[in-house]
């Protein structure tokens, strides 16, 4: 068969543009004479729609028949795809321009060629469909009949590209279906964990407890009784930027074997002594961390300090969240076979270009002798950022002859996973005659996720970890107050000591900055007997373009949400906003049981992020972040006792389940900017805004993640004798 | 290691295999159907969910001995290509985001759709409410249970 490689440029968000030649595997998209074309996503598809938005990318500047298009995923060639990795919400905005780039280019080659093929002048010709048009004859030739010839011309230079104005567009702002949805509906979909190659054996990994600690003796006599037990060996731990635990391996025929293997182990661990830390511990810490000093100011406008002792009055008050899981539905695994030269991964990843080279090095090979086959992955949401499940699966293979697949169980994924921070934050606001704030001031404590991380030649290295401003930068992001107009602002940062491994979670720091800023604003709402929604458009200055976008997503969210209609006992709305790059807001509707129960009833959002390239895939993924922020806001935690974590699977890290999923409807505000992203986006706001609408209805204000049924009682007894609950606790006056 | 006849998909299969392995496993490992997922291996998530004699089951909680003899449907068996009217309002409803829980999400809306093909928001609710979607595609699912009971 003759393939069309297509090779292009990058965009510019990569700084240099390069041109390579045809017939090299570094083609973004393929087009064959039976016009199929296939295009190759950079981007994994890890539920975001990656596959699906960058598909309509390329087709719309191609002017592709869309039934005529797939996608599979790009090889791990950093060096002609560095864009494989994906985070922070940003795969859209990196991709726009550069796969639309992508499709002019081809979509040029395509009418010069038909152009030759009619000894007709290019301007009298017209891509549409799927085909070329000559104009004037009515003549018509499909990108299939042109692919050959196309193949063999030299690539338009860059300056050439003309990408279309929004309003031509045809495929971008549409709502587009999944190009993976047949697959996912059928089974066939395969994830990481549904690699088979032939030879391949299974393995898990009887890890410590308790984090940092070592093997000290195992006996595997009983595994190898197990039928289809064929090695049992130890693991090492490997260096820190790995974060493995080690341990002991368990390979066998089949994941069951090796599951009963790994269950007749006798195992034994070198204990922590003083026993290690627990949840306490680092709440205690915390404390102290709110009021000692910081190791680095990240925001200081005007004089926050001078502006707060100088106010008519003071408001305080500490929010606090815990560790969170990841817990994707599909738990971490990886498949590797460890040849003579060369090393072959299938892995469901975040960071394919990181693993390989992880694993290069590990191995001591080049990266190129590192092959990397991404598959979909069964959910990531930060946690396939991390490349210890491949170095693992690694270690086992590199014992091996044949390949292994490396399977966590729940369990192992559960209490071995990269947690979102702890973290503690005490916000201290200034008020003038009227309640509005003149000065504010935060503080935010956690347990950097930079002091457990580390990156091959990217972001950090050692250096750079024993800077201030790299550990804090991870961890205070969200917590400004822009573009509220208060005068003085402090924002500033210390960090706590912890064994826990932490990393990415769904929106980093902004899944807990807006929980505490936004509920601060709501007690200072109320403290002012103003609407919420009134006086947070009061303190968005009239003429900056920042506050008009938040002024718009607030109102529009409000409008659709119905805003201060009527509401029947113990029902109540609360409202929540961020401001970034995508602009959001959020009204929730609660209803709080007679027993203390939290049931999310309805939630509006409103949201701005430029451009919406595939309106419906904005929306999902929004309702998603929704869902996934409900887990944390009203279900579930990671707590640490004796140095490890406490839960272990669905019973006591209870996800979110349909029952108690509300009805979401999410607006979209129409944009020509370029495209910002909602990966995240979701998930942020969604616990202010329900802990304000828990306020709104029982009038007892949340100030600690996950949300106390025990306390939301009705007539729960709160008498000055009693000690105050502990969702109430942290506020004093000052 | 005991030998076990199945209809699995319609085919009748033998195997021998540990007695006390979860069908999950003789489905993914022995067979290579992988559309069934592990997600908990405590009945506690869906993922896992087949048809056993038509009715859906957590696959990690059976255990091959006791289905020698019956008829196991898993996800590639439900229809070839995607046309049972789940798996079309799923389409419809564009329901799946990573997808991973979906196969199970699907074969436990079917079984609810055989057994009771109008079901009030409040049955579908108590019978999905078993299976886990972490991406939070719950909202989607509820429309694409009430699009396939009526008629698509």
């Amino acid at each position: 068969m003759l393939a069309f490689h297509w090779p292009s440029s990058r965009g510019s968000q990569h700084g240099a543009t390069t041109v390579a030649c045809a017939g090299a595997p570094n083609a973004w998209l393929r087009i064959t004479p039976d016009n199929r074309i296939a295009i190759l996503a950079e981007k994994p598809e890890l539920g975001q729609g990656a596959w699906t938005y960058s598909a309509m990318m390329v087709a719309e500047e191609l002017e592709a028949d869309w039934s005529t298009v797939s996608v599979r995923q790009a090889p791990t060639i950093p060096s002609i795809y560095p864009g494989l990795h994906t985070g922070g919400s940003g795969g859209v905005a990196a991709s726009f321009h550069h796969l639309r780039t992508v499709g002019d280019q081809a979509r040029e080659l395509l009418l010069r060629a038909a152009a030759a093929h009619w000894r007709v002048p290019r301007r009298e010709c017209s891509a549409r469909n799927g085909a070329i048009l000559h104009i004037p004859s009515g003549r018509v030739l499909s990108f299939g009949e042109l692919a050959c010839a196309a193949a063999r011309l030299r690539p338009p230079p860059l300056e050439s590209v003309r990408l279309k104005p929004s309003s031509e567009f045809r495929y971008i702002g549409r709502a587009m279906p999944r190009v993976d949805a047949h697959g996912k509906v059928t089974g066939a979909a395969r994830f990481g964990i549904d690699v088979r190659v032939p030879g391949m054996l299974y393995a898990v990994i009887a890890r410590c407890p308790h984090f940092g600690g070592r093997l000290a003796h195992f006996d595997a006599a009983a595994s190898y009784r197990v039928p289809g037990v064929r090695m049992v060996f130890p693991v090492l731990p490997l260096p820190r930027r790995f974060n493995t635990a080690g341990g002991v391996a368990v390979v066998a025929e089949s994941t069951w074997a090796a599951l009963q293997g790994r269950a007749a182990l006798s195992v034994r661990w070198h204990e922590e002594r003083p026993a290690g830390e627990g949840s306490e511990d680092i709440h205690r810490l915390a404390e102290a961390g709110a009021a000692g000093p910081a190791i680095y100011v990240a925001v200081d406008r005007g004089n926050a300090r001078r502006a707060l002792r100088f106010a008519a009055s003071r408001w305080q008050a500490d929010y606090e969240s815990p560790f969170q899981a990841h817990a994707t539905m599909e738990p971490m695994n990886a498949t590797v076979h460890v040849r003579r030269e060369s090393i072959e991964v299938w892995a469901p990843t975040q960071f394919a270009d990181e693993i390989q080279a992880e694993i290069a090095s590990l191995a001591r090979l080049a990266a190129r002798q590192v092959v990397v086959h991404t598959t979909f992955c069964g959910g990531s949401f930060g946690r396939r950022y991390q490349w210890d499940y491949a170095a693992e699966a690694w270690q086992v293979a590199a014992q091996l002859r044949q390949p292994v697949q490396l399977v966590w169980t729940r369990e192992d994924d559960m209490q071995h996973d990269f947690y979102r921070p702890y973290n503690y934050q005490r916000l201290c606001a200034g008020l003038d005659g009227s309640g509005y704030p003149v000065a504010w001031l935060t503080r935010v404590v956690t347990t950097p996720i930079a002091a457990t991380n580390l990156y091959t030649d990217r972001v950090e290295t050692p250096e750079r970890l024993r800077d201030p401003a790299t550990i804090a930068a991870l961890e205070w992001f969200g917590a400004d107050v822009t573009p509220y107009a208060i005068a003085n602002c402090r924002i500033d940062y210390a960090p706590l000591k912890s064994r826990v491994p932490r990393s990415w979670w769904r929106g980093v720091s902004s899944s807990y900055t807006p929980f505490a800023k936004e509920c601060f604003i709501d007690e200072l709402a109320h403290r002012a007997g103003r609407d919420p929604l009134q006086f947070r458009l009061e303190l968005l200055p009239e003429n900056e373009s920042a506050a008009r976008r938040l002024r718009a997503v607030l109102q529009l969210a409000a409008r659709v949400a119905g805003w201060g209609s009527p509401l029947p006992d113990r029902h109540g709305r609360g409202i929540a906003c961020r401001f970034g790059s995508t602009v959001h807001a959020q009204v929730a509707e609660v209803h709080v049981l007679e027993d203390g129960t939290v049931r999310v009833l309805r939630v509006v959002g409103a949201v701005d992020c430029g451009l919406a390239v595939n309106p419906d895939g904005v929306q999902a993924t929004i309702e998603g972040g929704i869902n996934f922020g409900l887990t944390a806001a009203l279900c579930a935690q990671i707590t640490i006792e004796r140095g490890g974590v406490a839960q272990s699977n669905f019973h006591d890290y209870p996800v979110l389940r349909l029952h108690q999923a509300p009805l979401i409807d999410v607006h979209i505000v129409p944009s020509a900017e370029s495209p910002s992203g909602v990966g995240e986006l979701g998930a942020m706001l969604i616990a202010p805004a329900v802990a304000n609408a828990v306020f709104a209805a029982t009038g007892i204000r949340v100030r600690r993640l996950p949300i106390a049924a025990r306390e939301l009682r009705r007539n729960e007894p709160r008498g000055a004798s009693q000690p105050p609950p502990a969702n109430d606790r942290a506020a004093v006056r000052s | 290691m005991k030998p076990v006849t199945l209809t699995v998909n319609e085919r009748t299969v033998t195997l021998r295999v540990d007695p006390q392995m979860p069908l999950l496993w003789l489905l993914r490992d022995s067979l290579g159907l992988t559309g069934t997922k592990y997600g908990c291996g405590i009945g506690l998530c869906g993922a896992c969910t087949v048809h056993l004699d038509g009715v859906a089951v957590r696959s990690c909680q059976v255990p091959a001995e006791s289905i020698a003899g019956r008829k196991v449907t898993t996800i590639e068996g439900l229809s070839g290509d995607a046309s049972h009217p789940v798996q079309r309002a799923w389409i419809v409803e564009q329901v799946p985001q990573c997808g991973y829980c979906q196969s199970g999400q699907i074969m436990q809306a079917a079984s609810l759709l055989a057994e009771n093909p109008h079901p009030t928001r409040a049955q579908i609710e108590a019978a999905m409410s078993g299976n886990l979607c972490r991406c939070g595609t719950y909202q989607r699912i509820r429309r694409a249970i009430e699009r396939a009971a009526a008629g698509g």
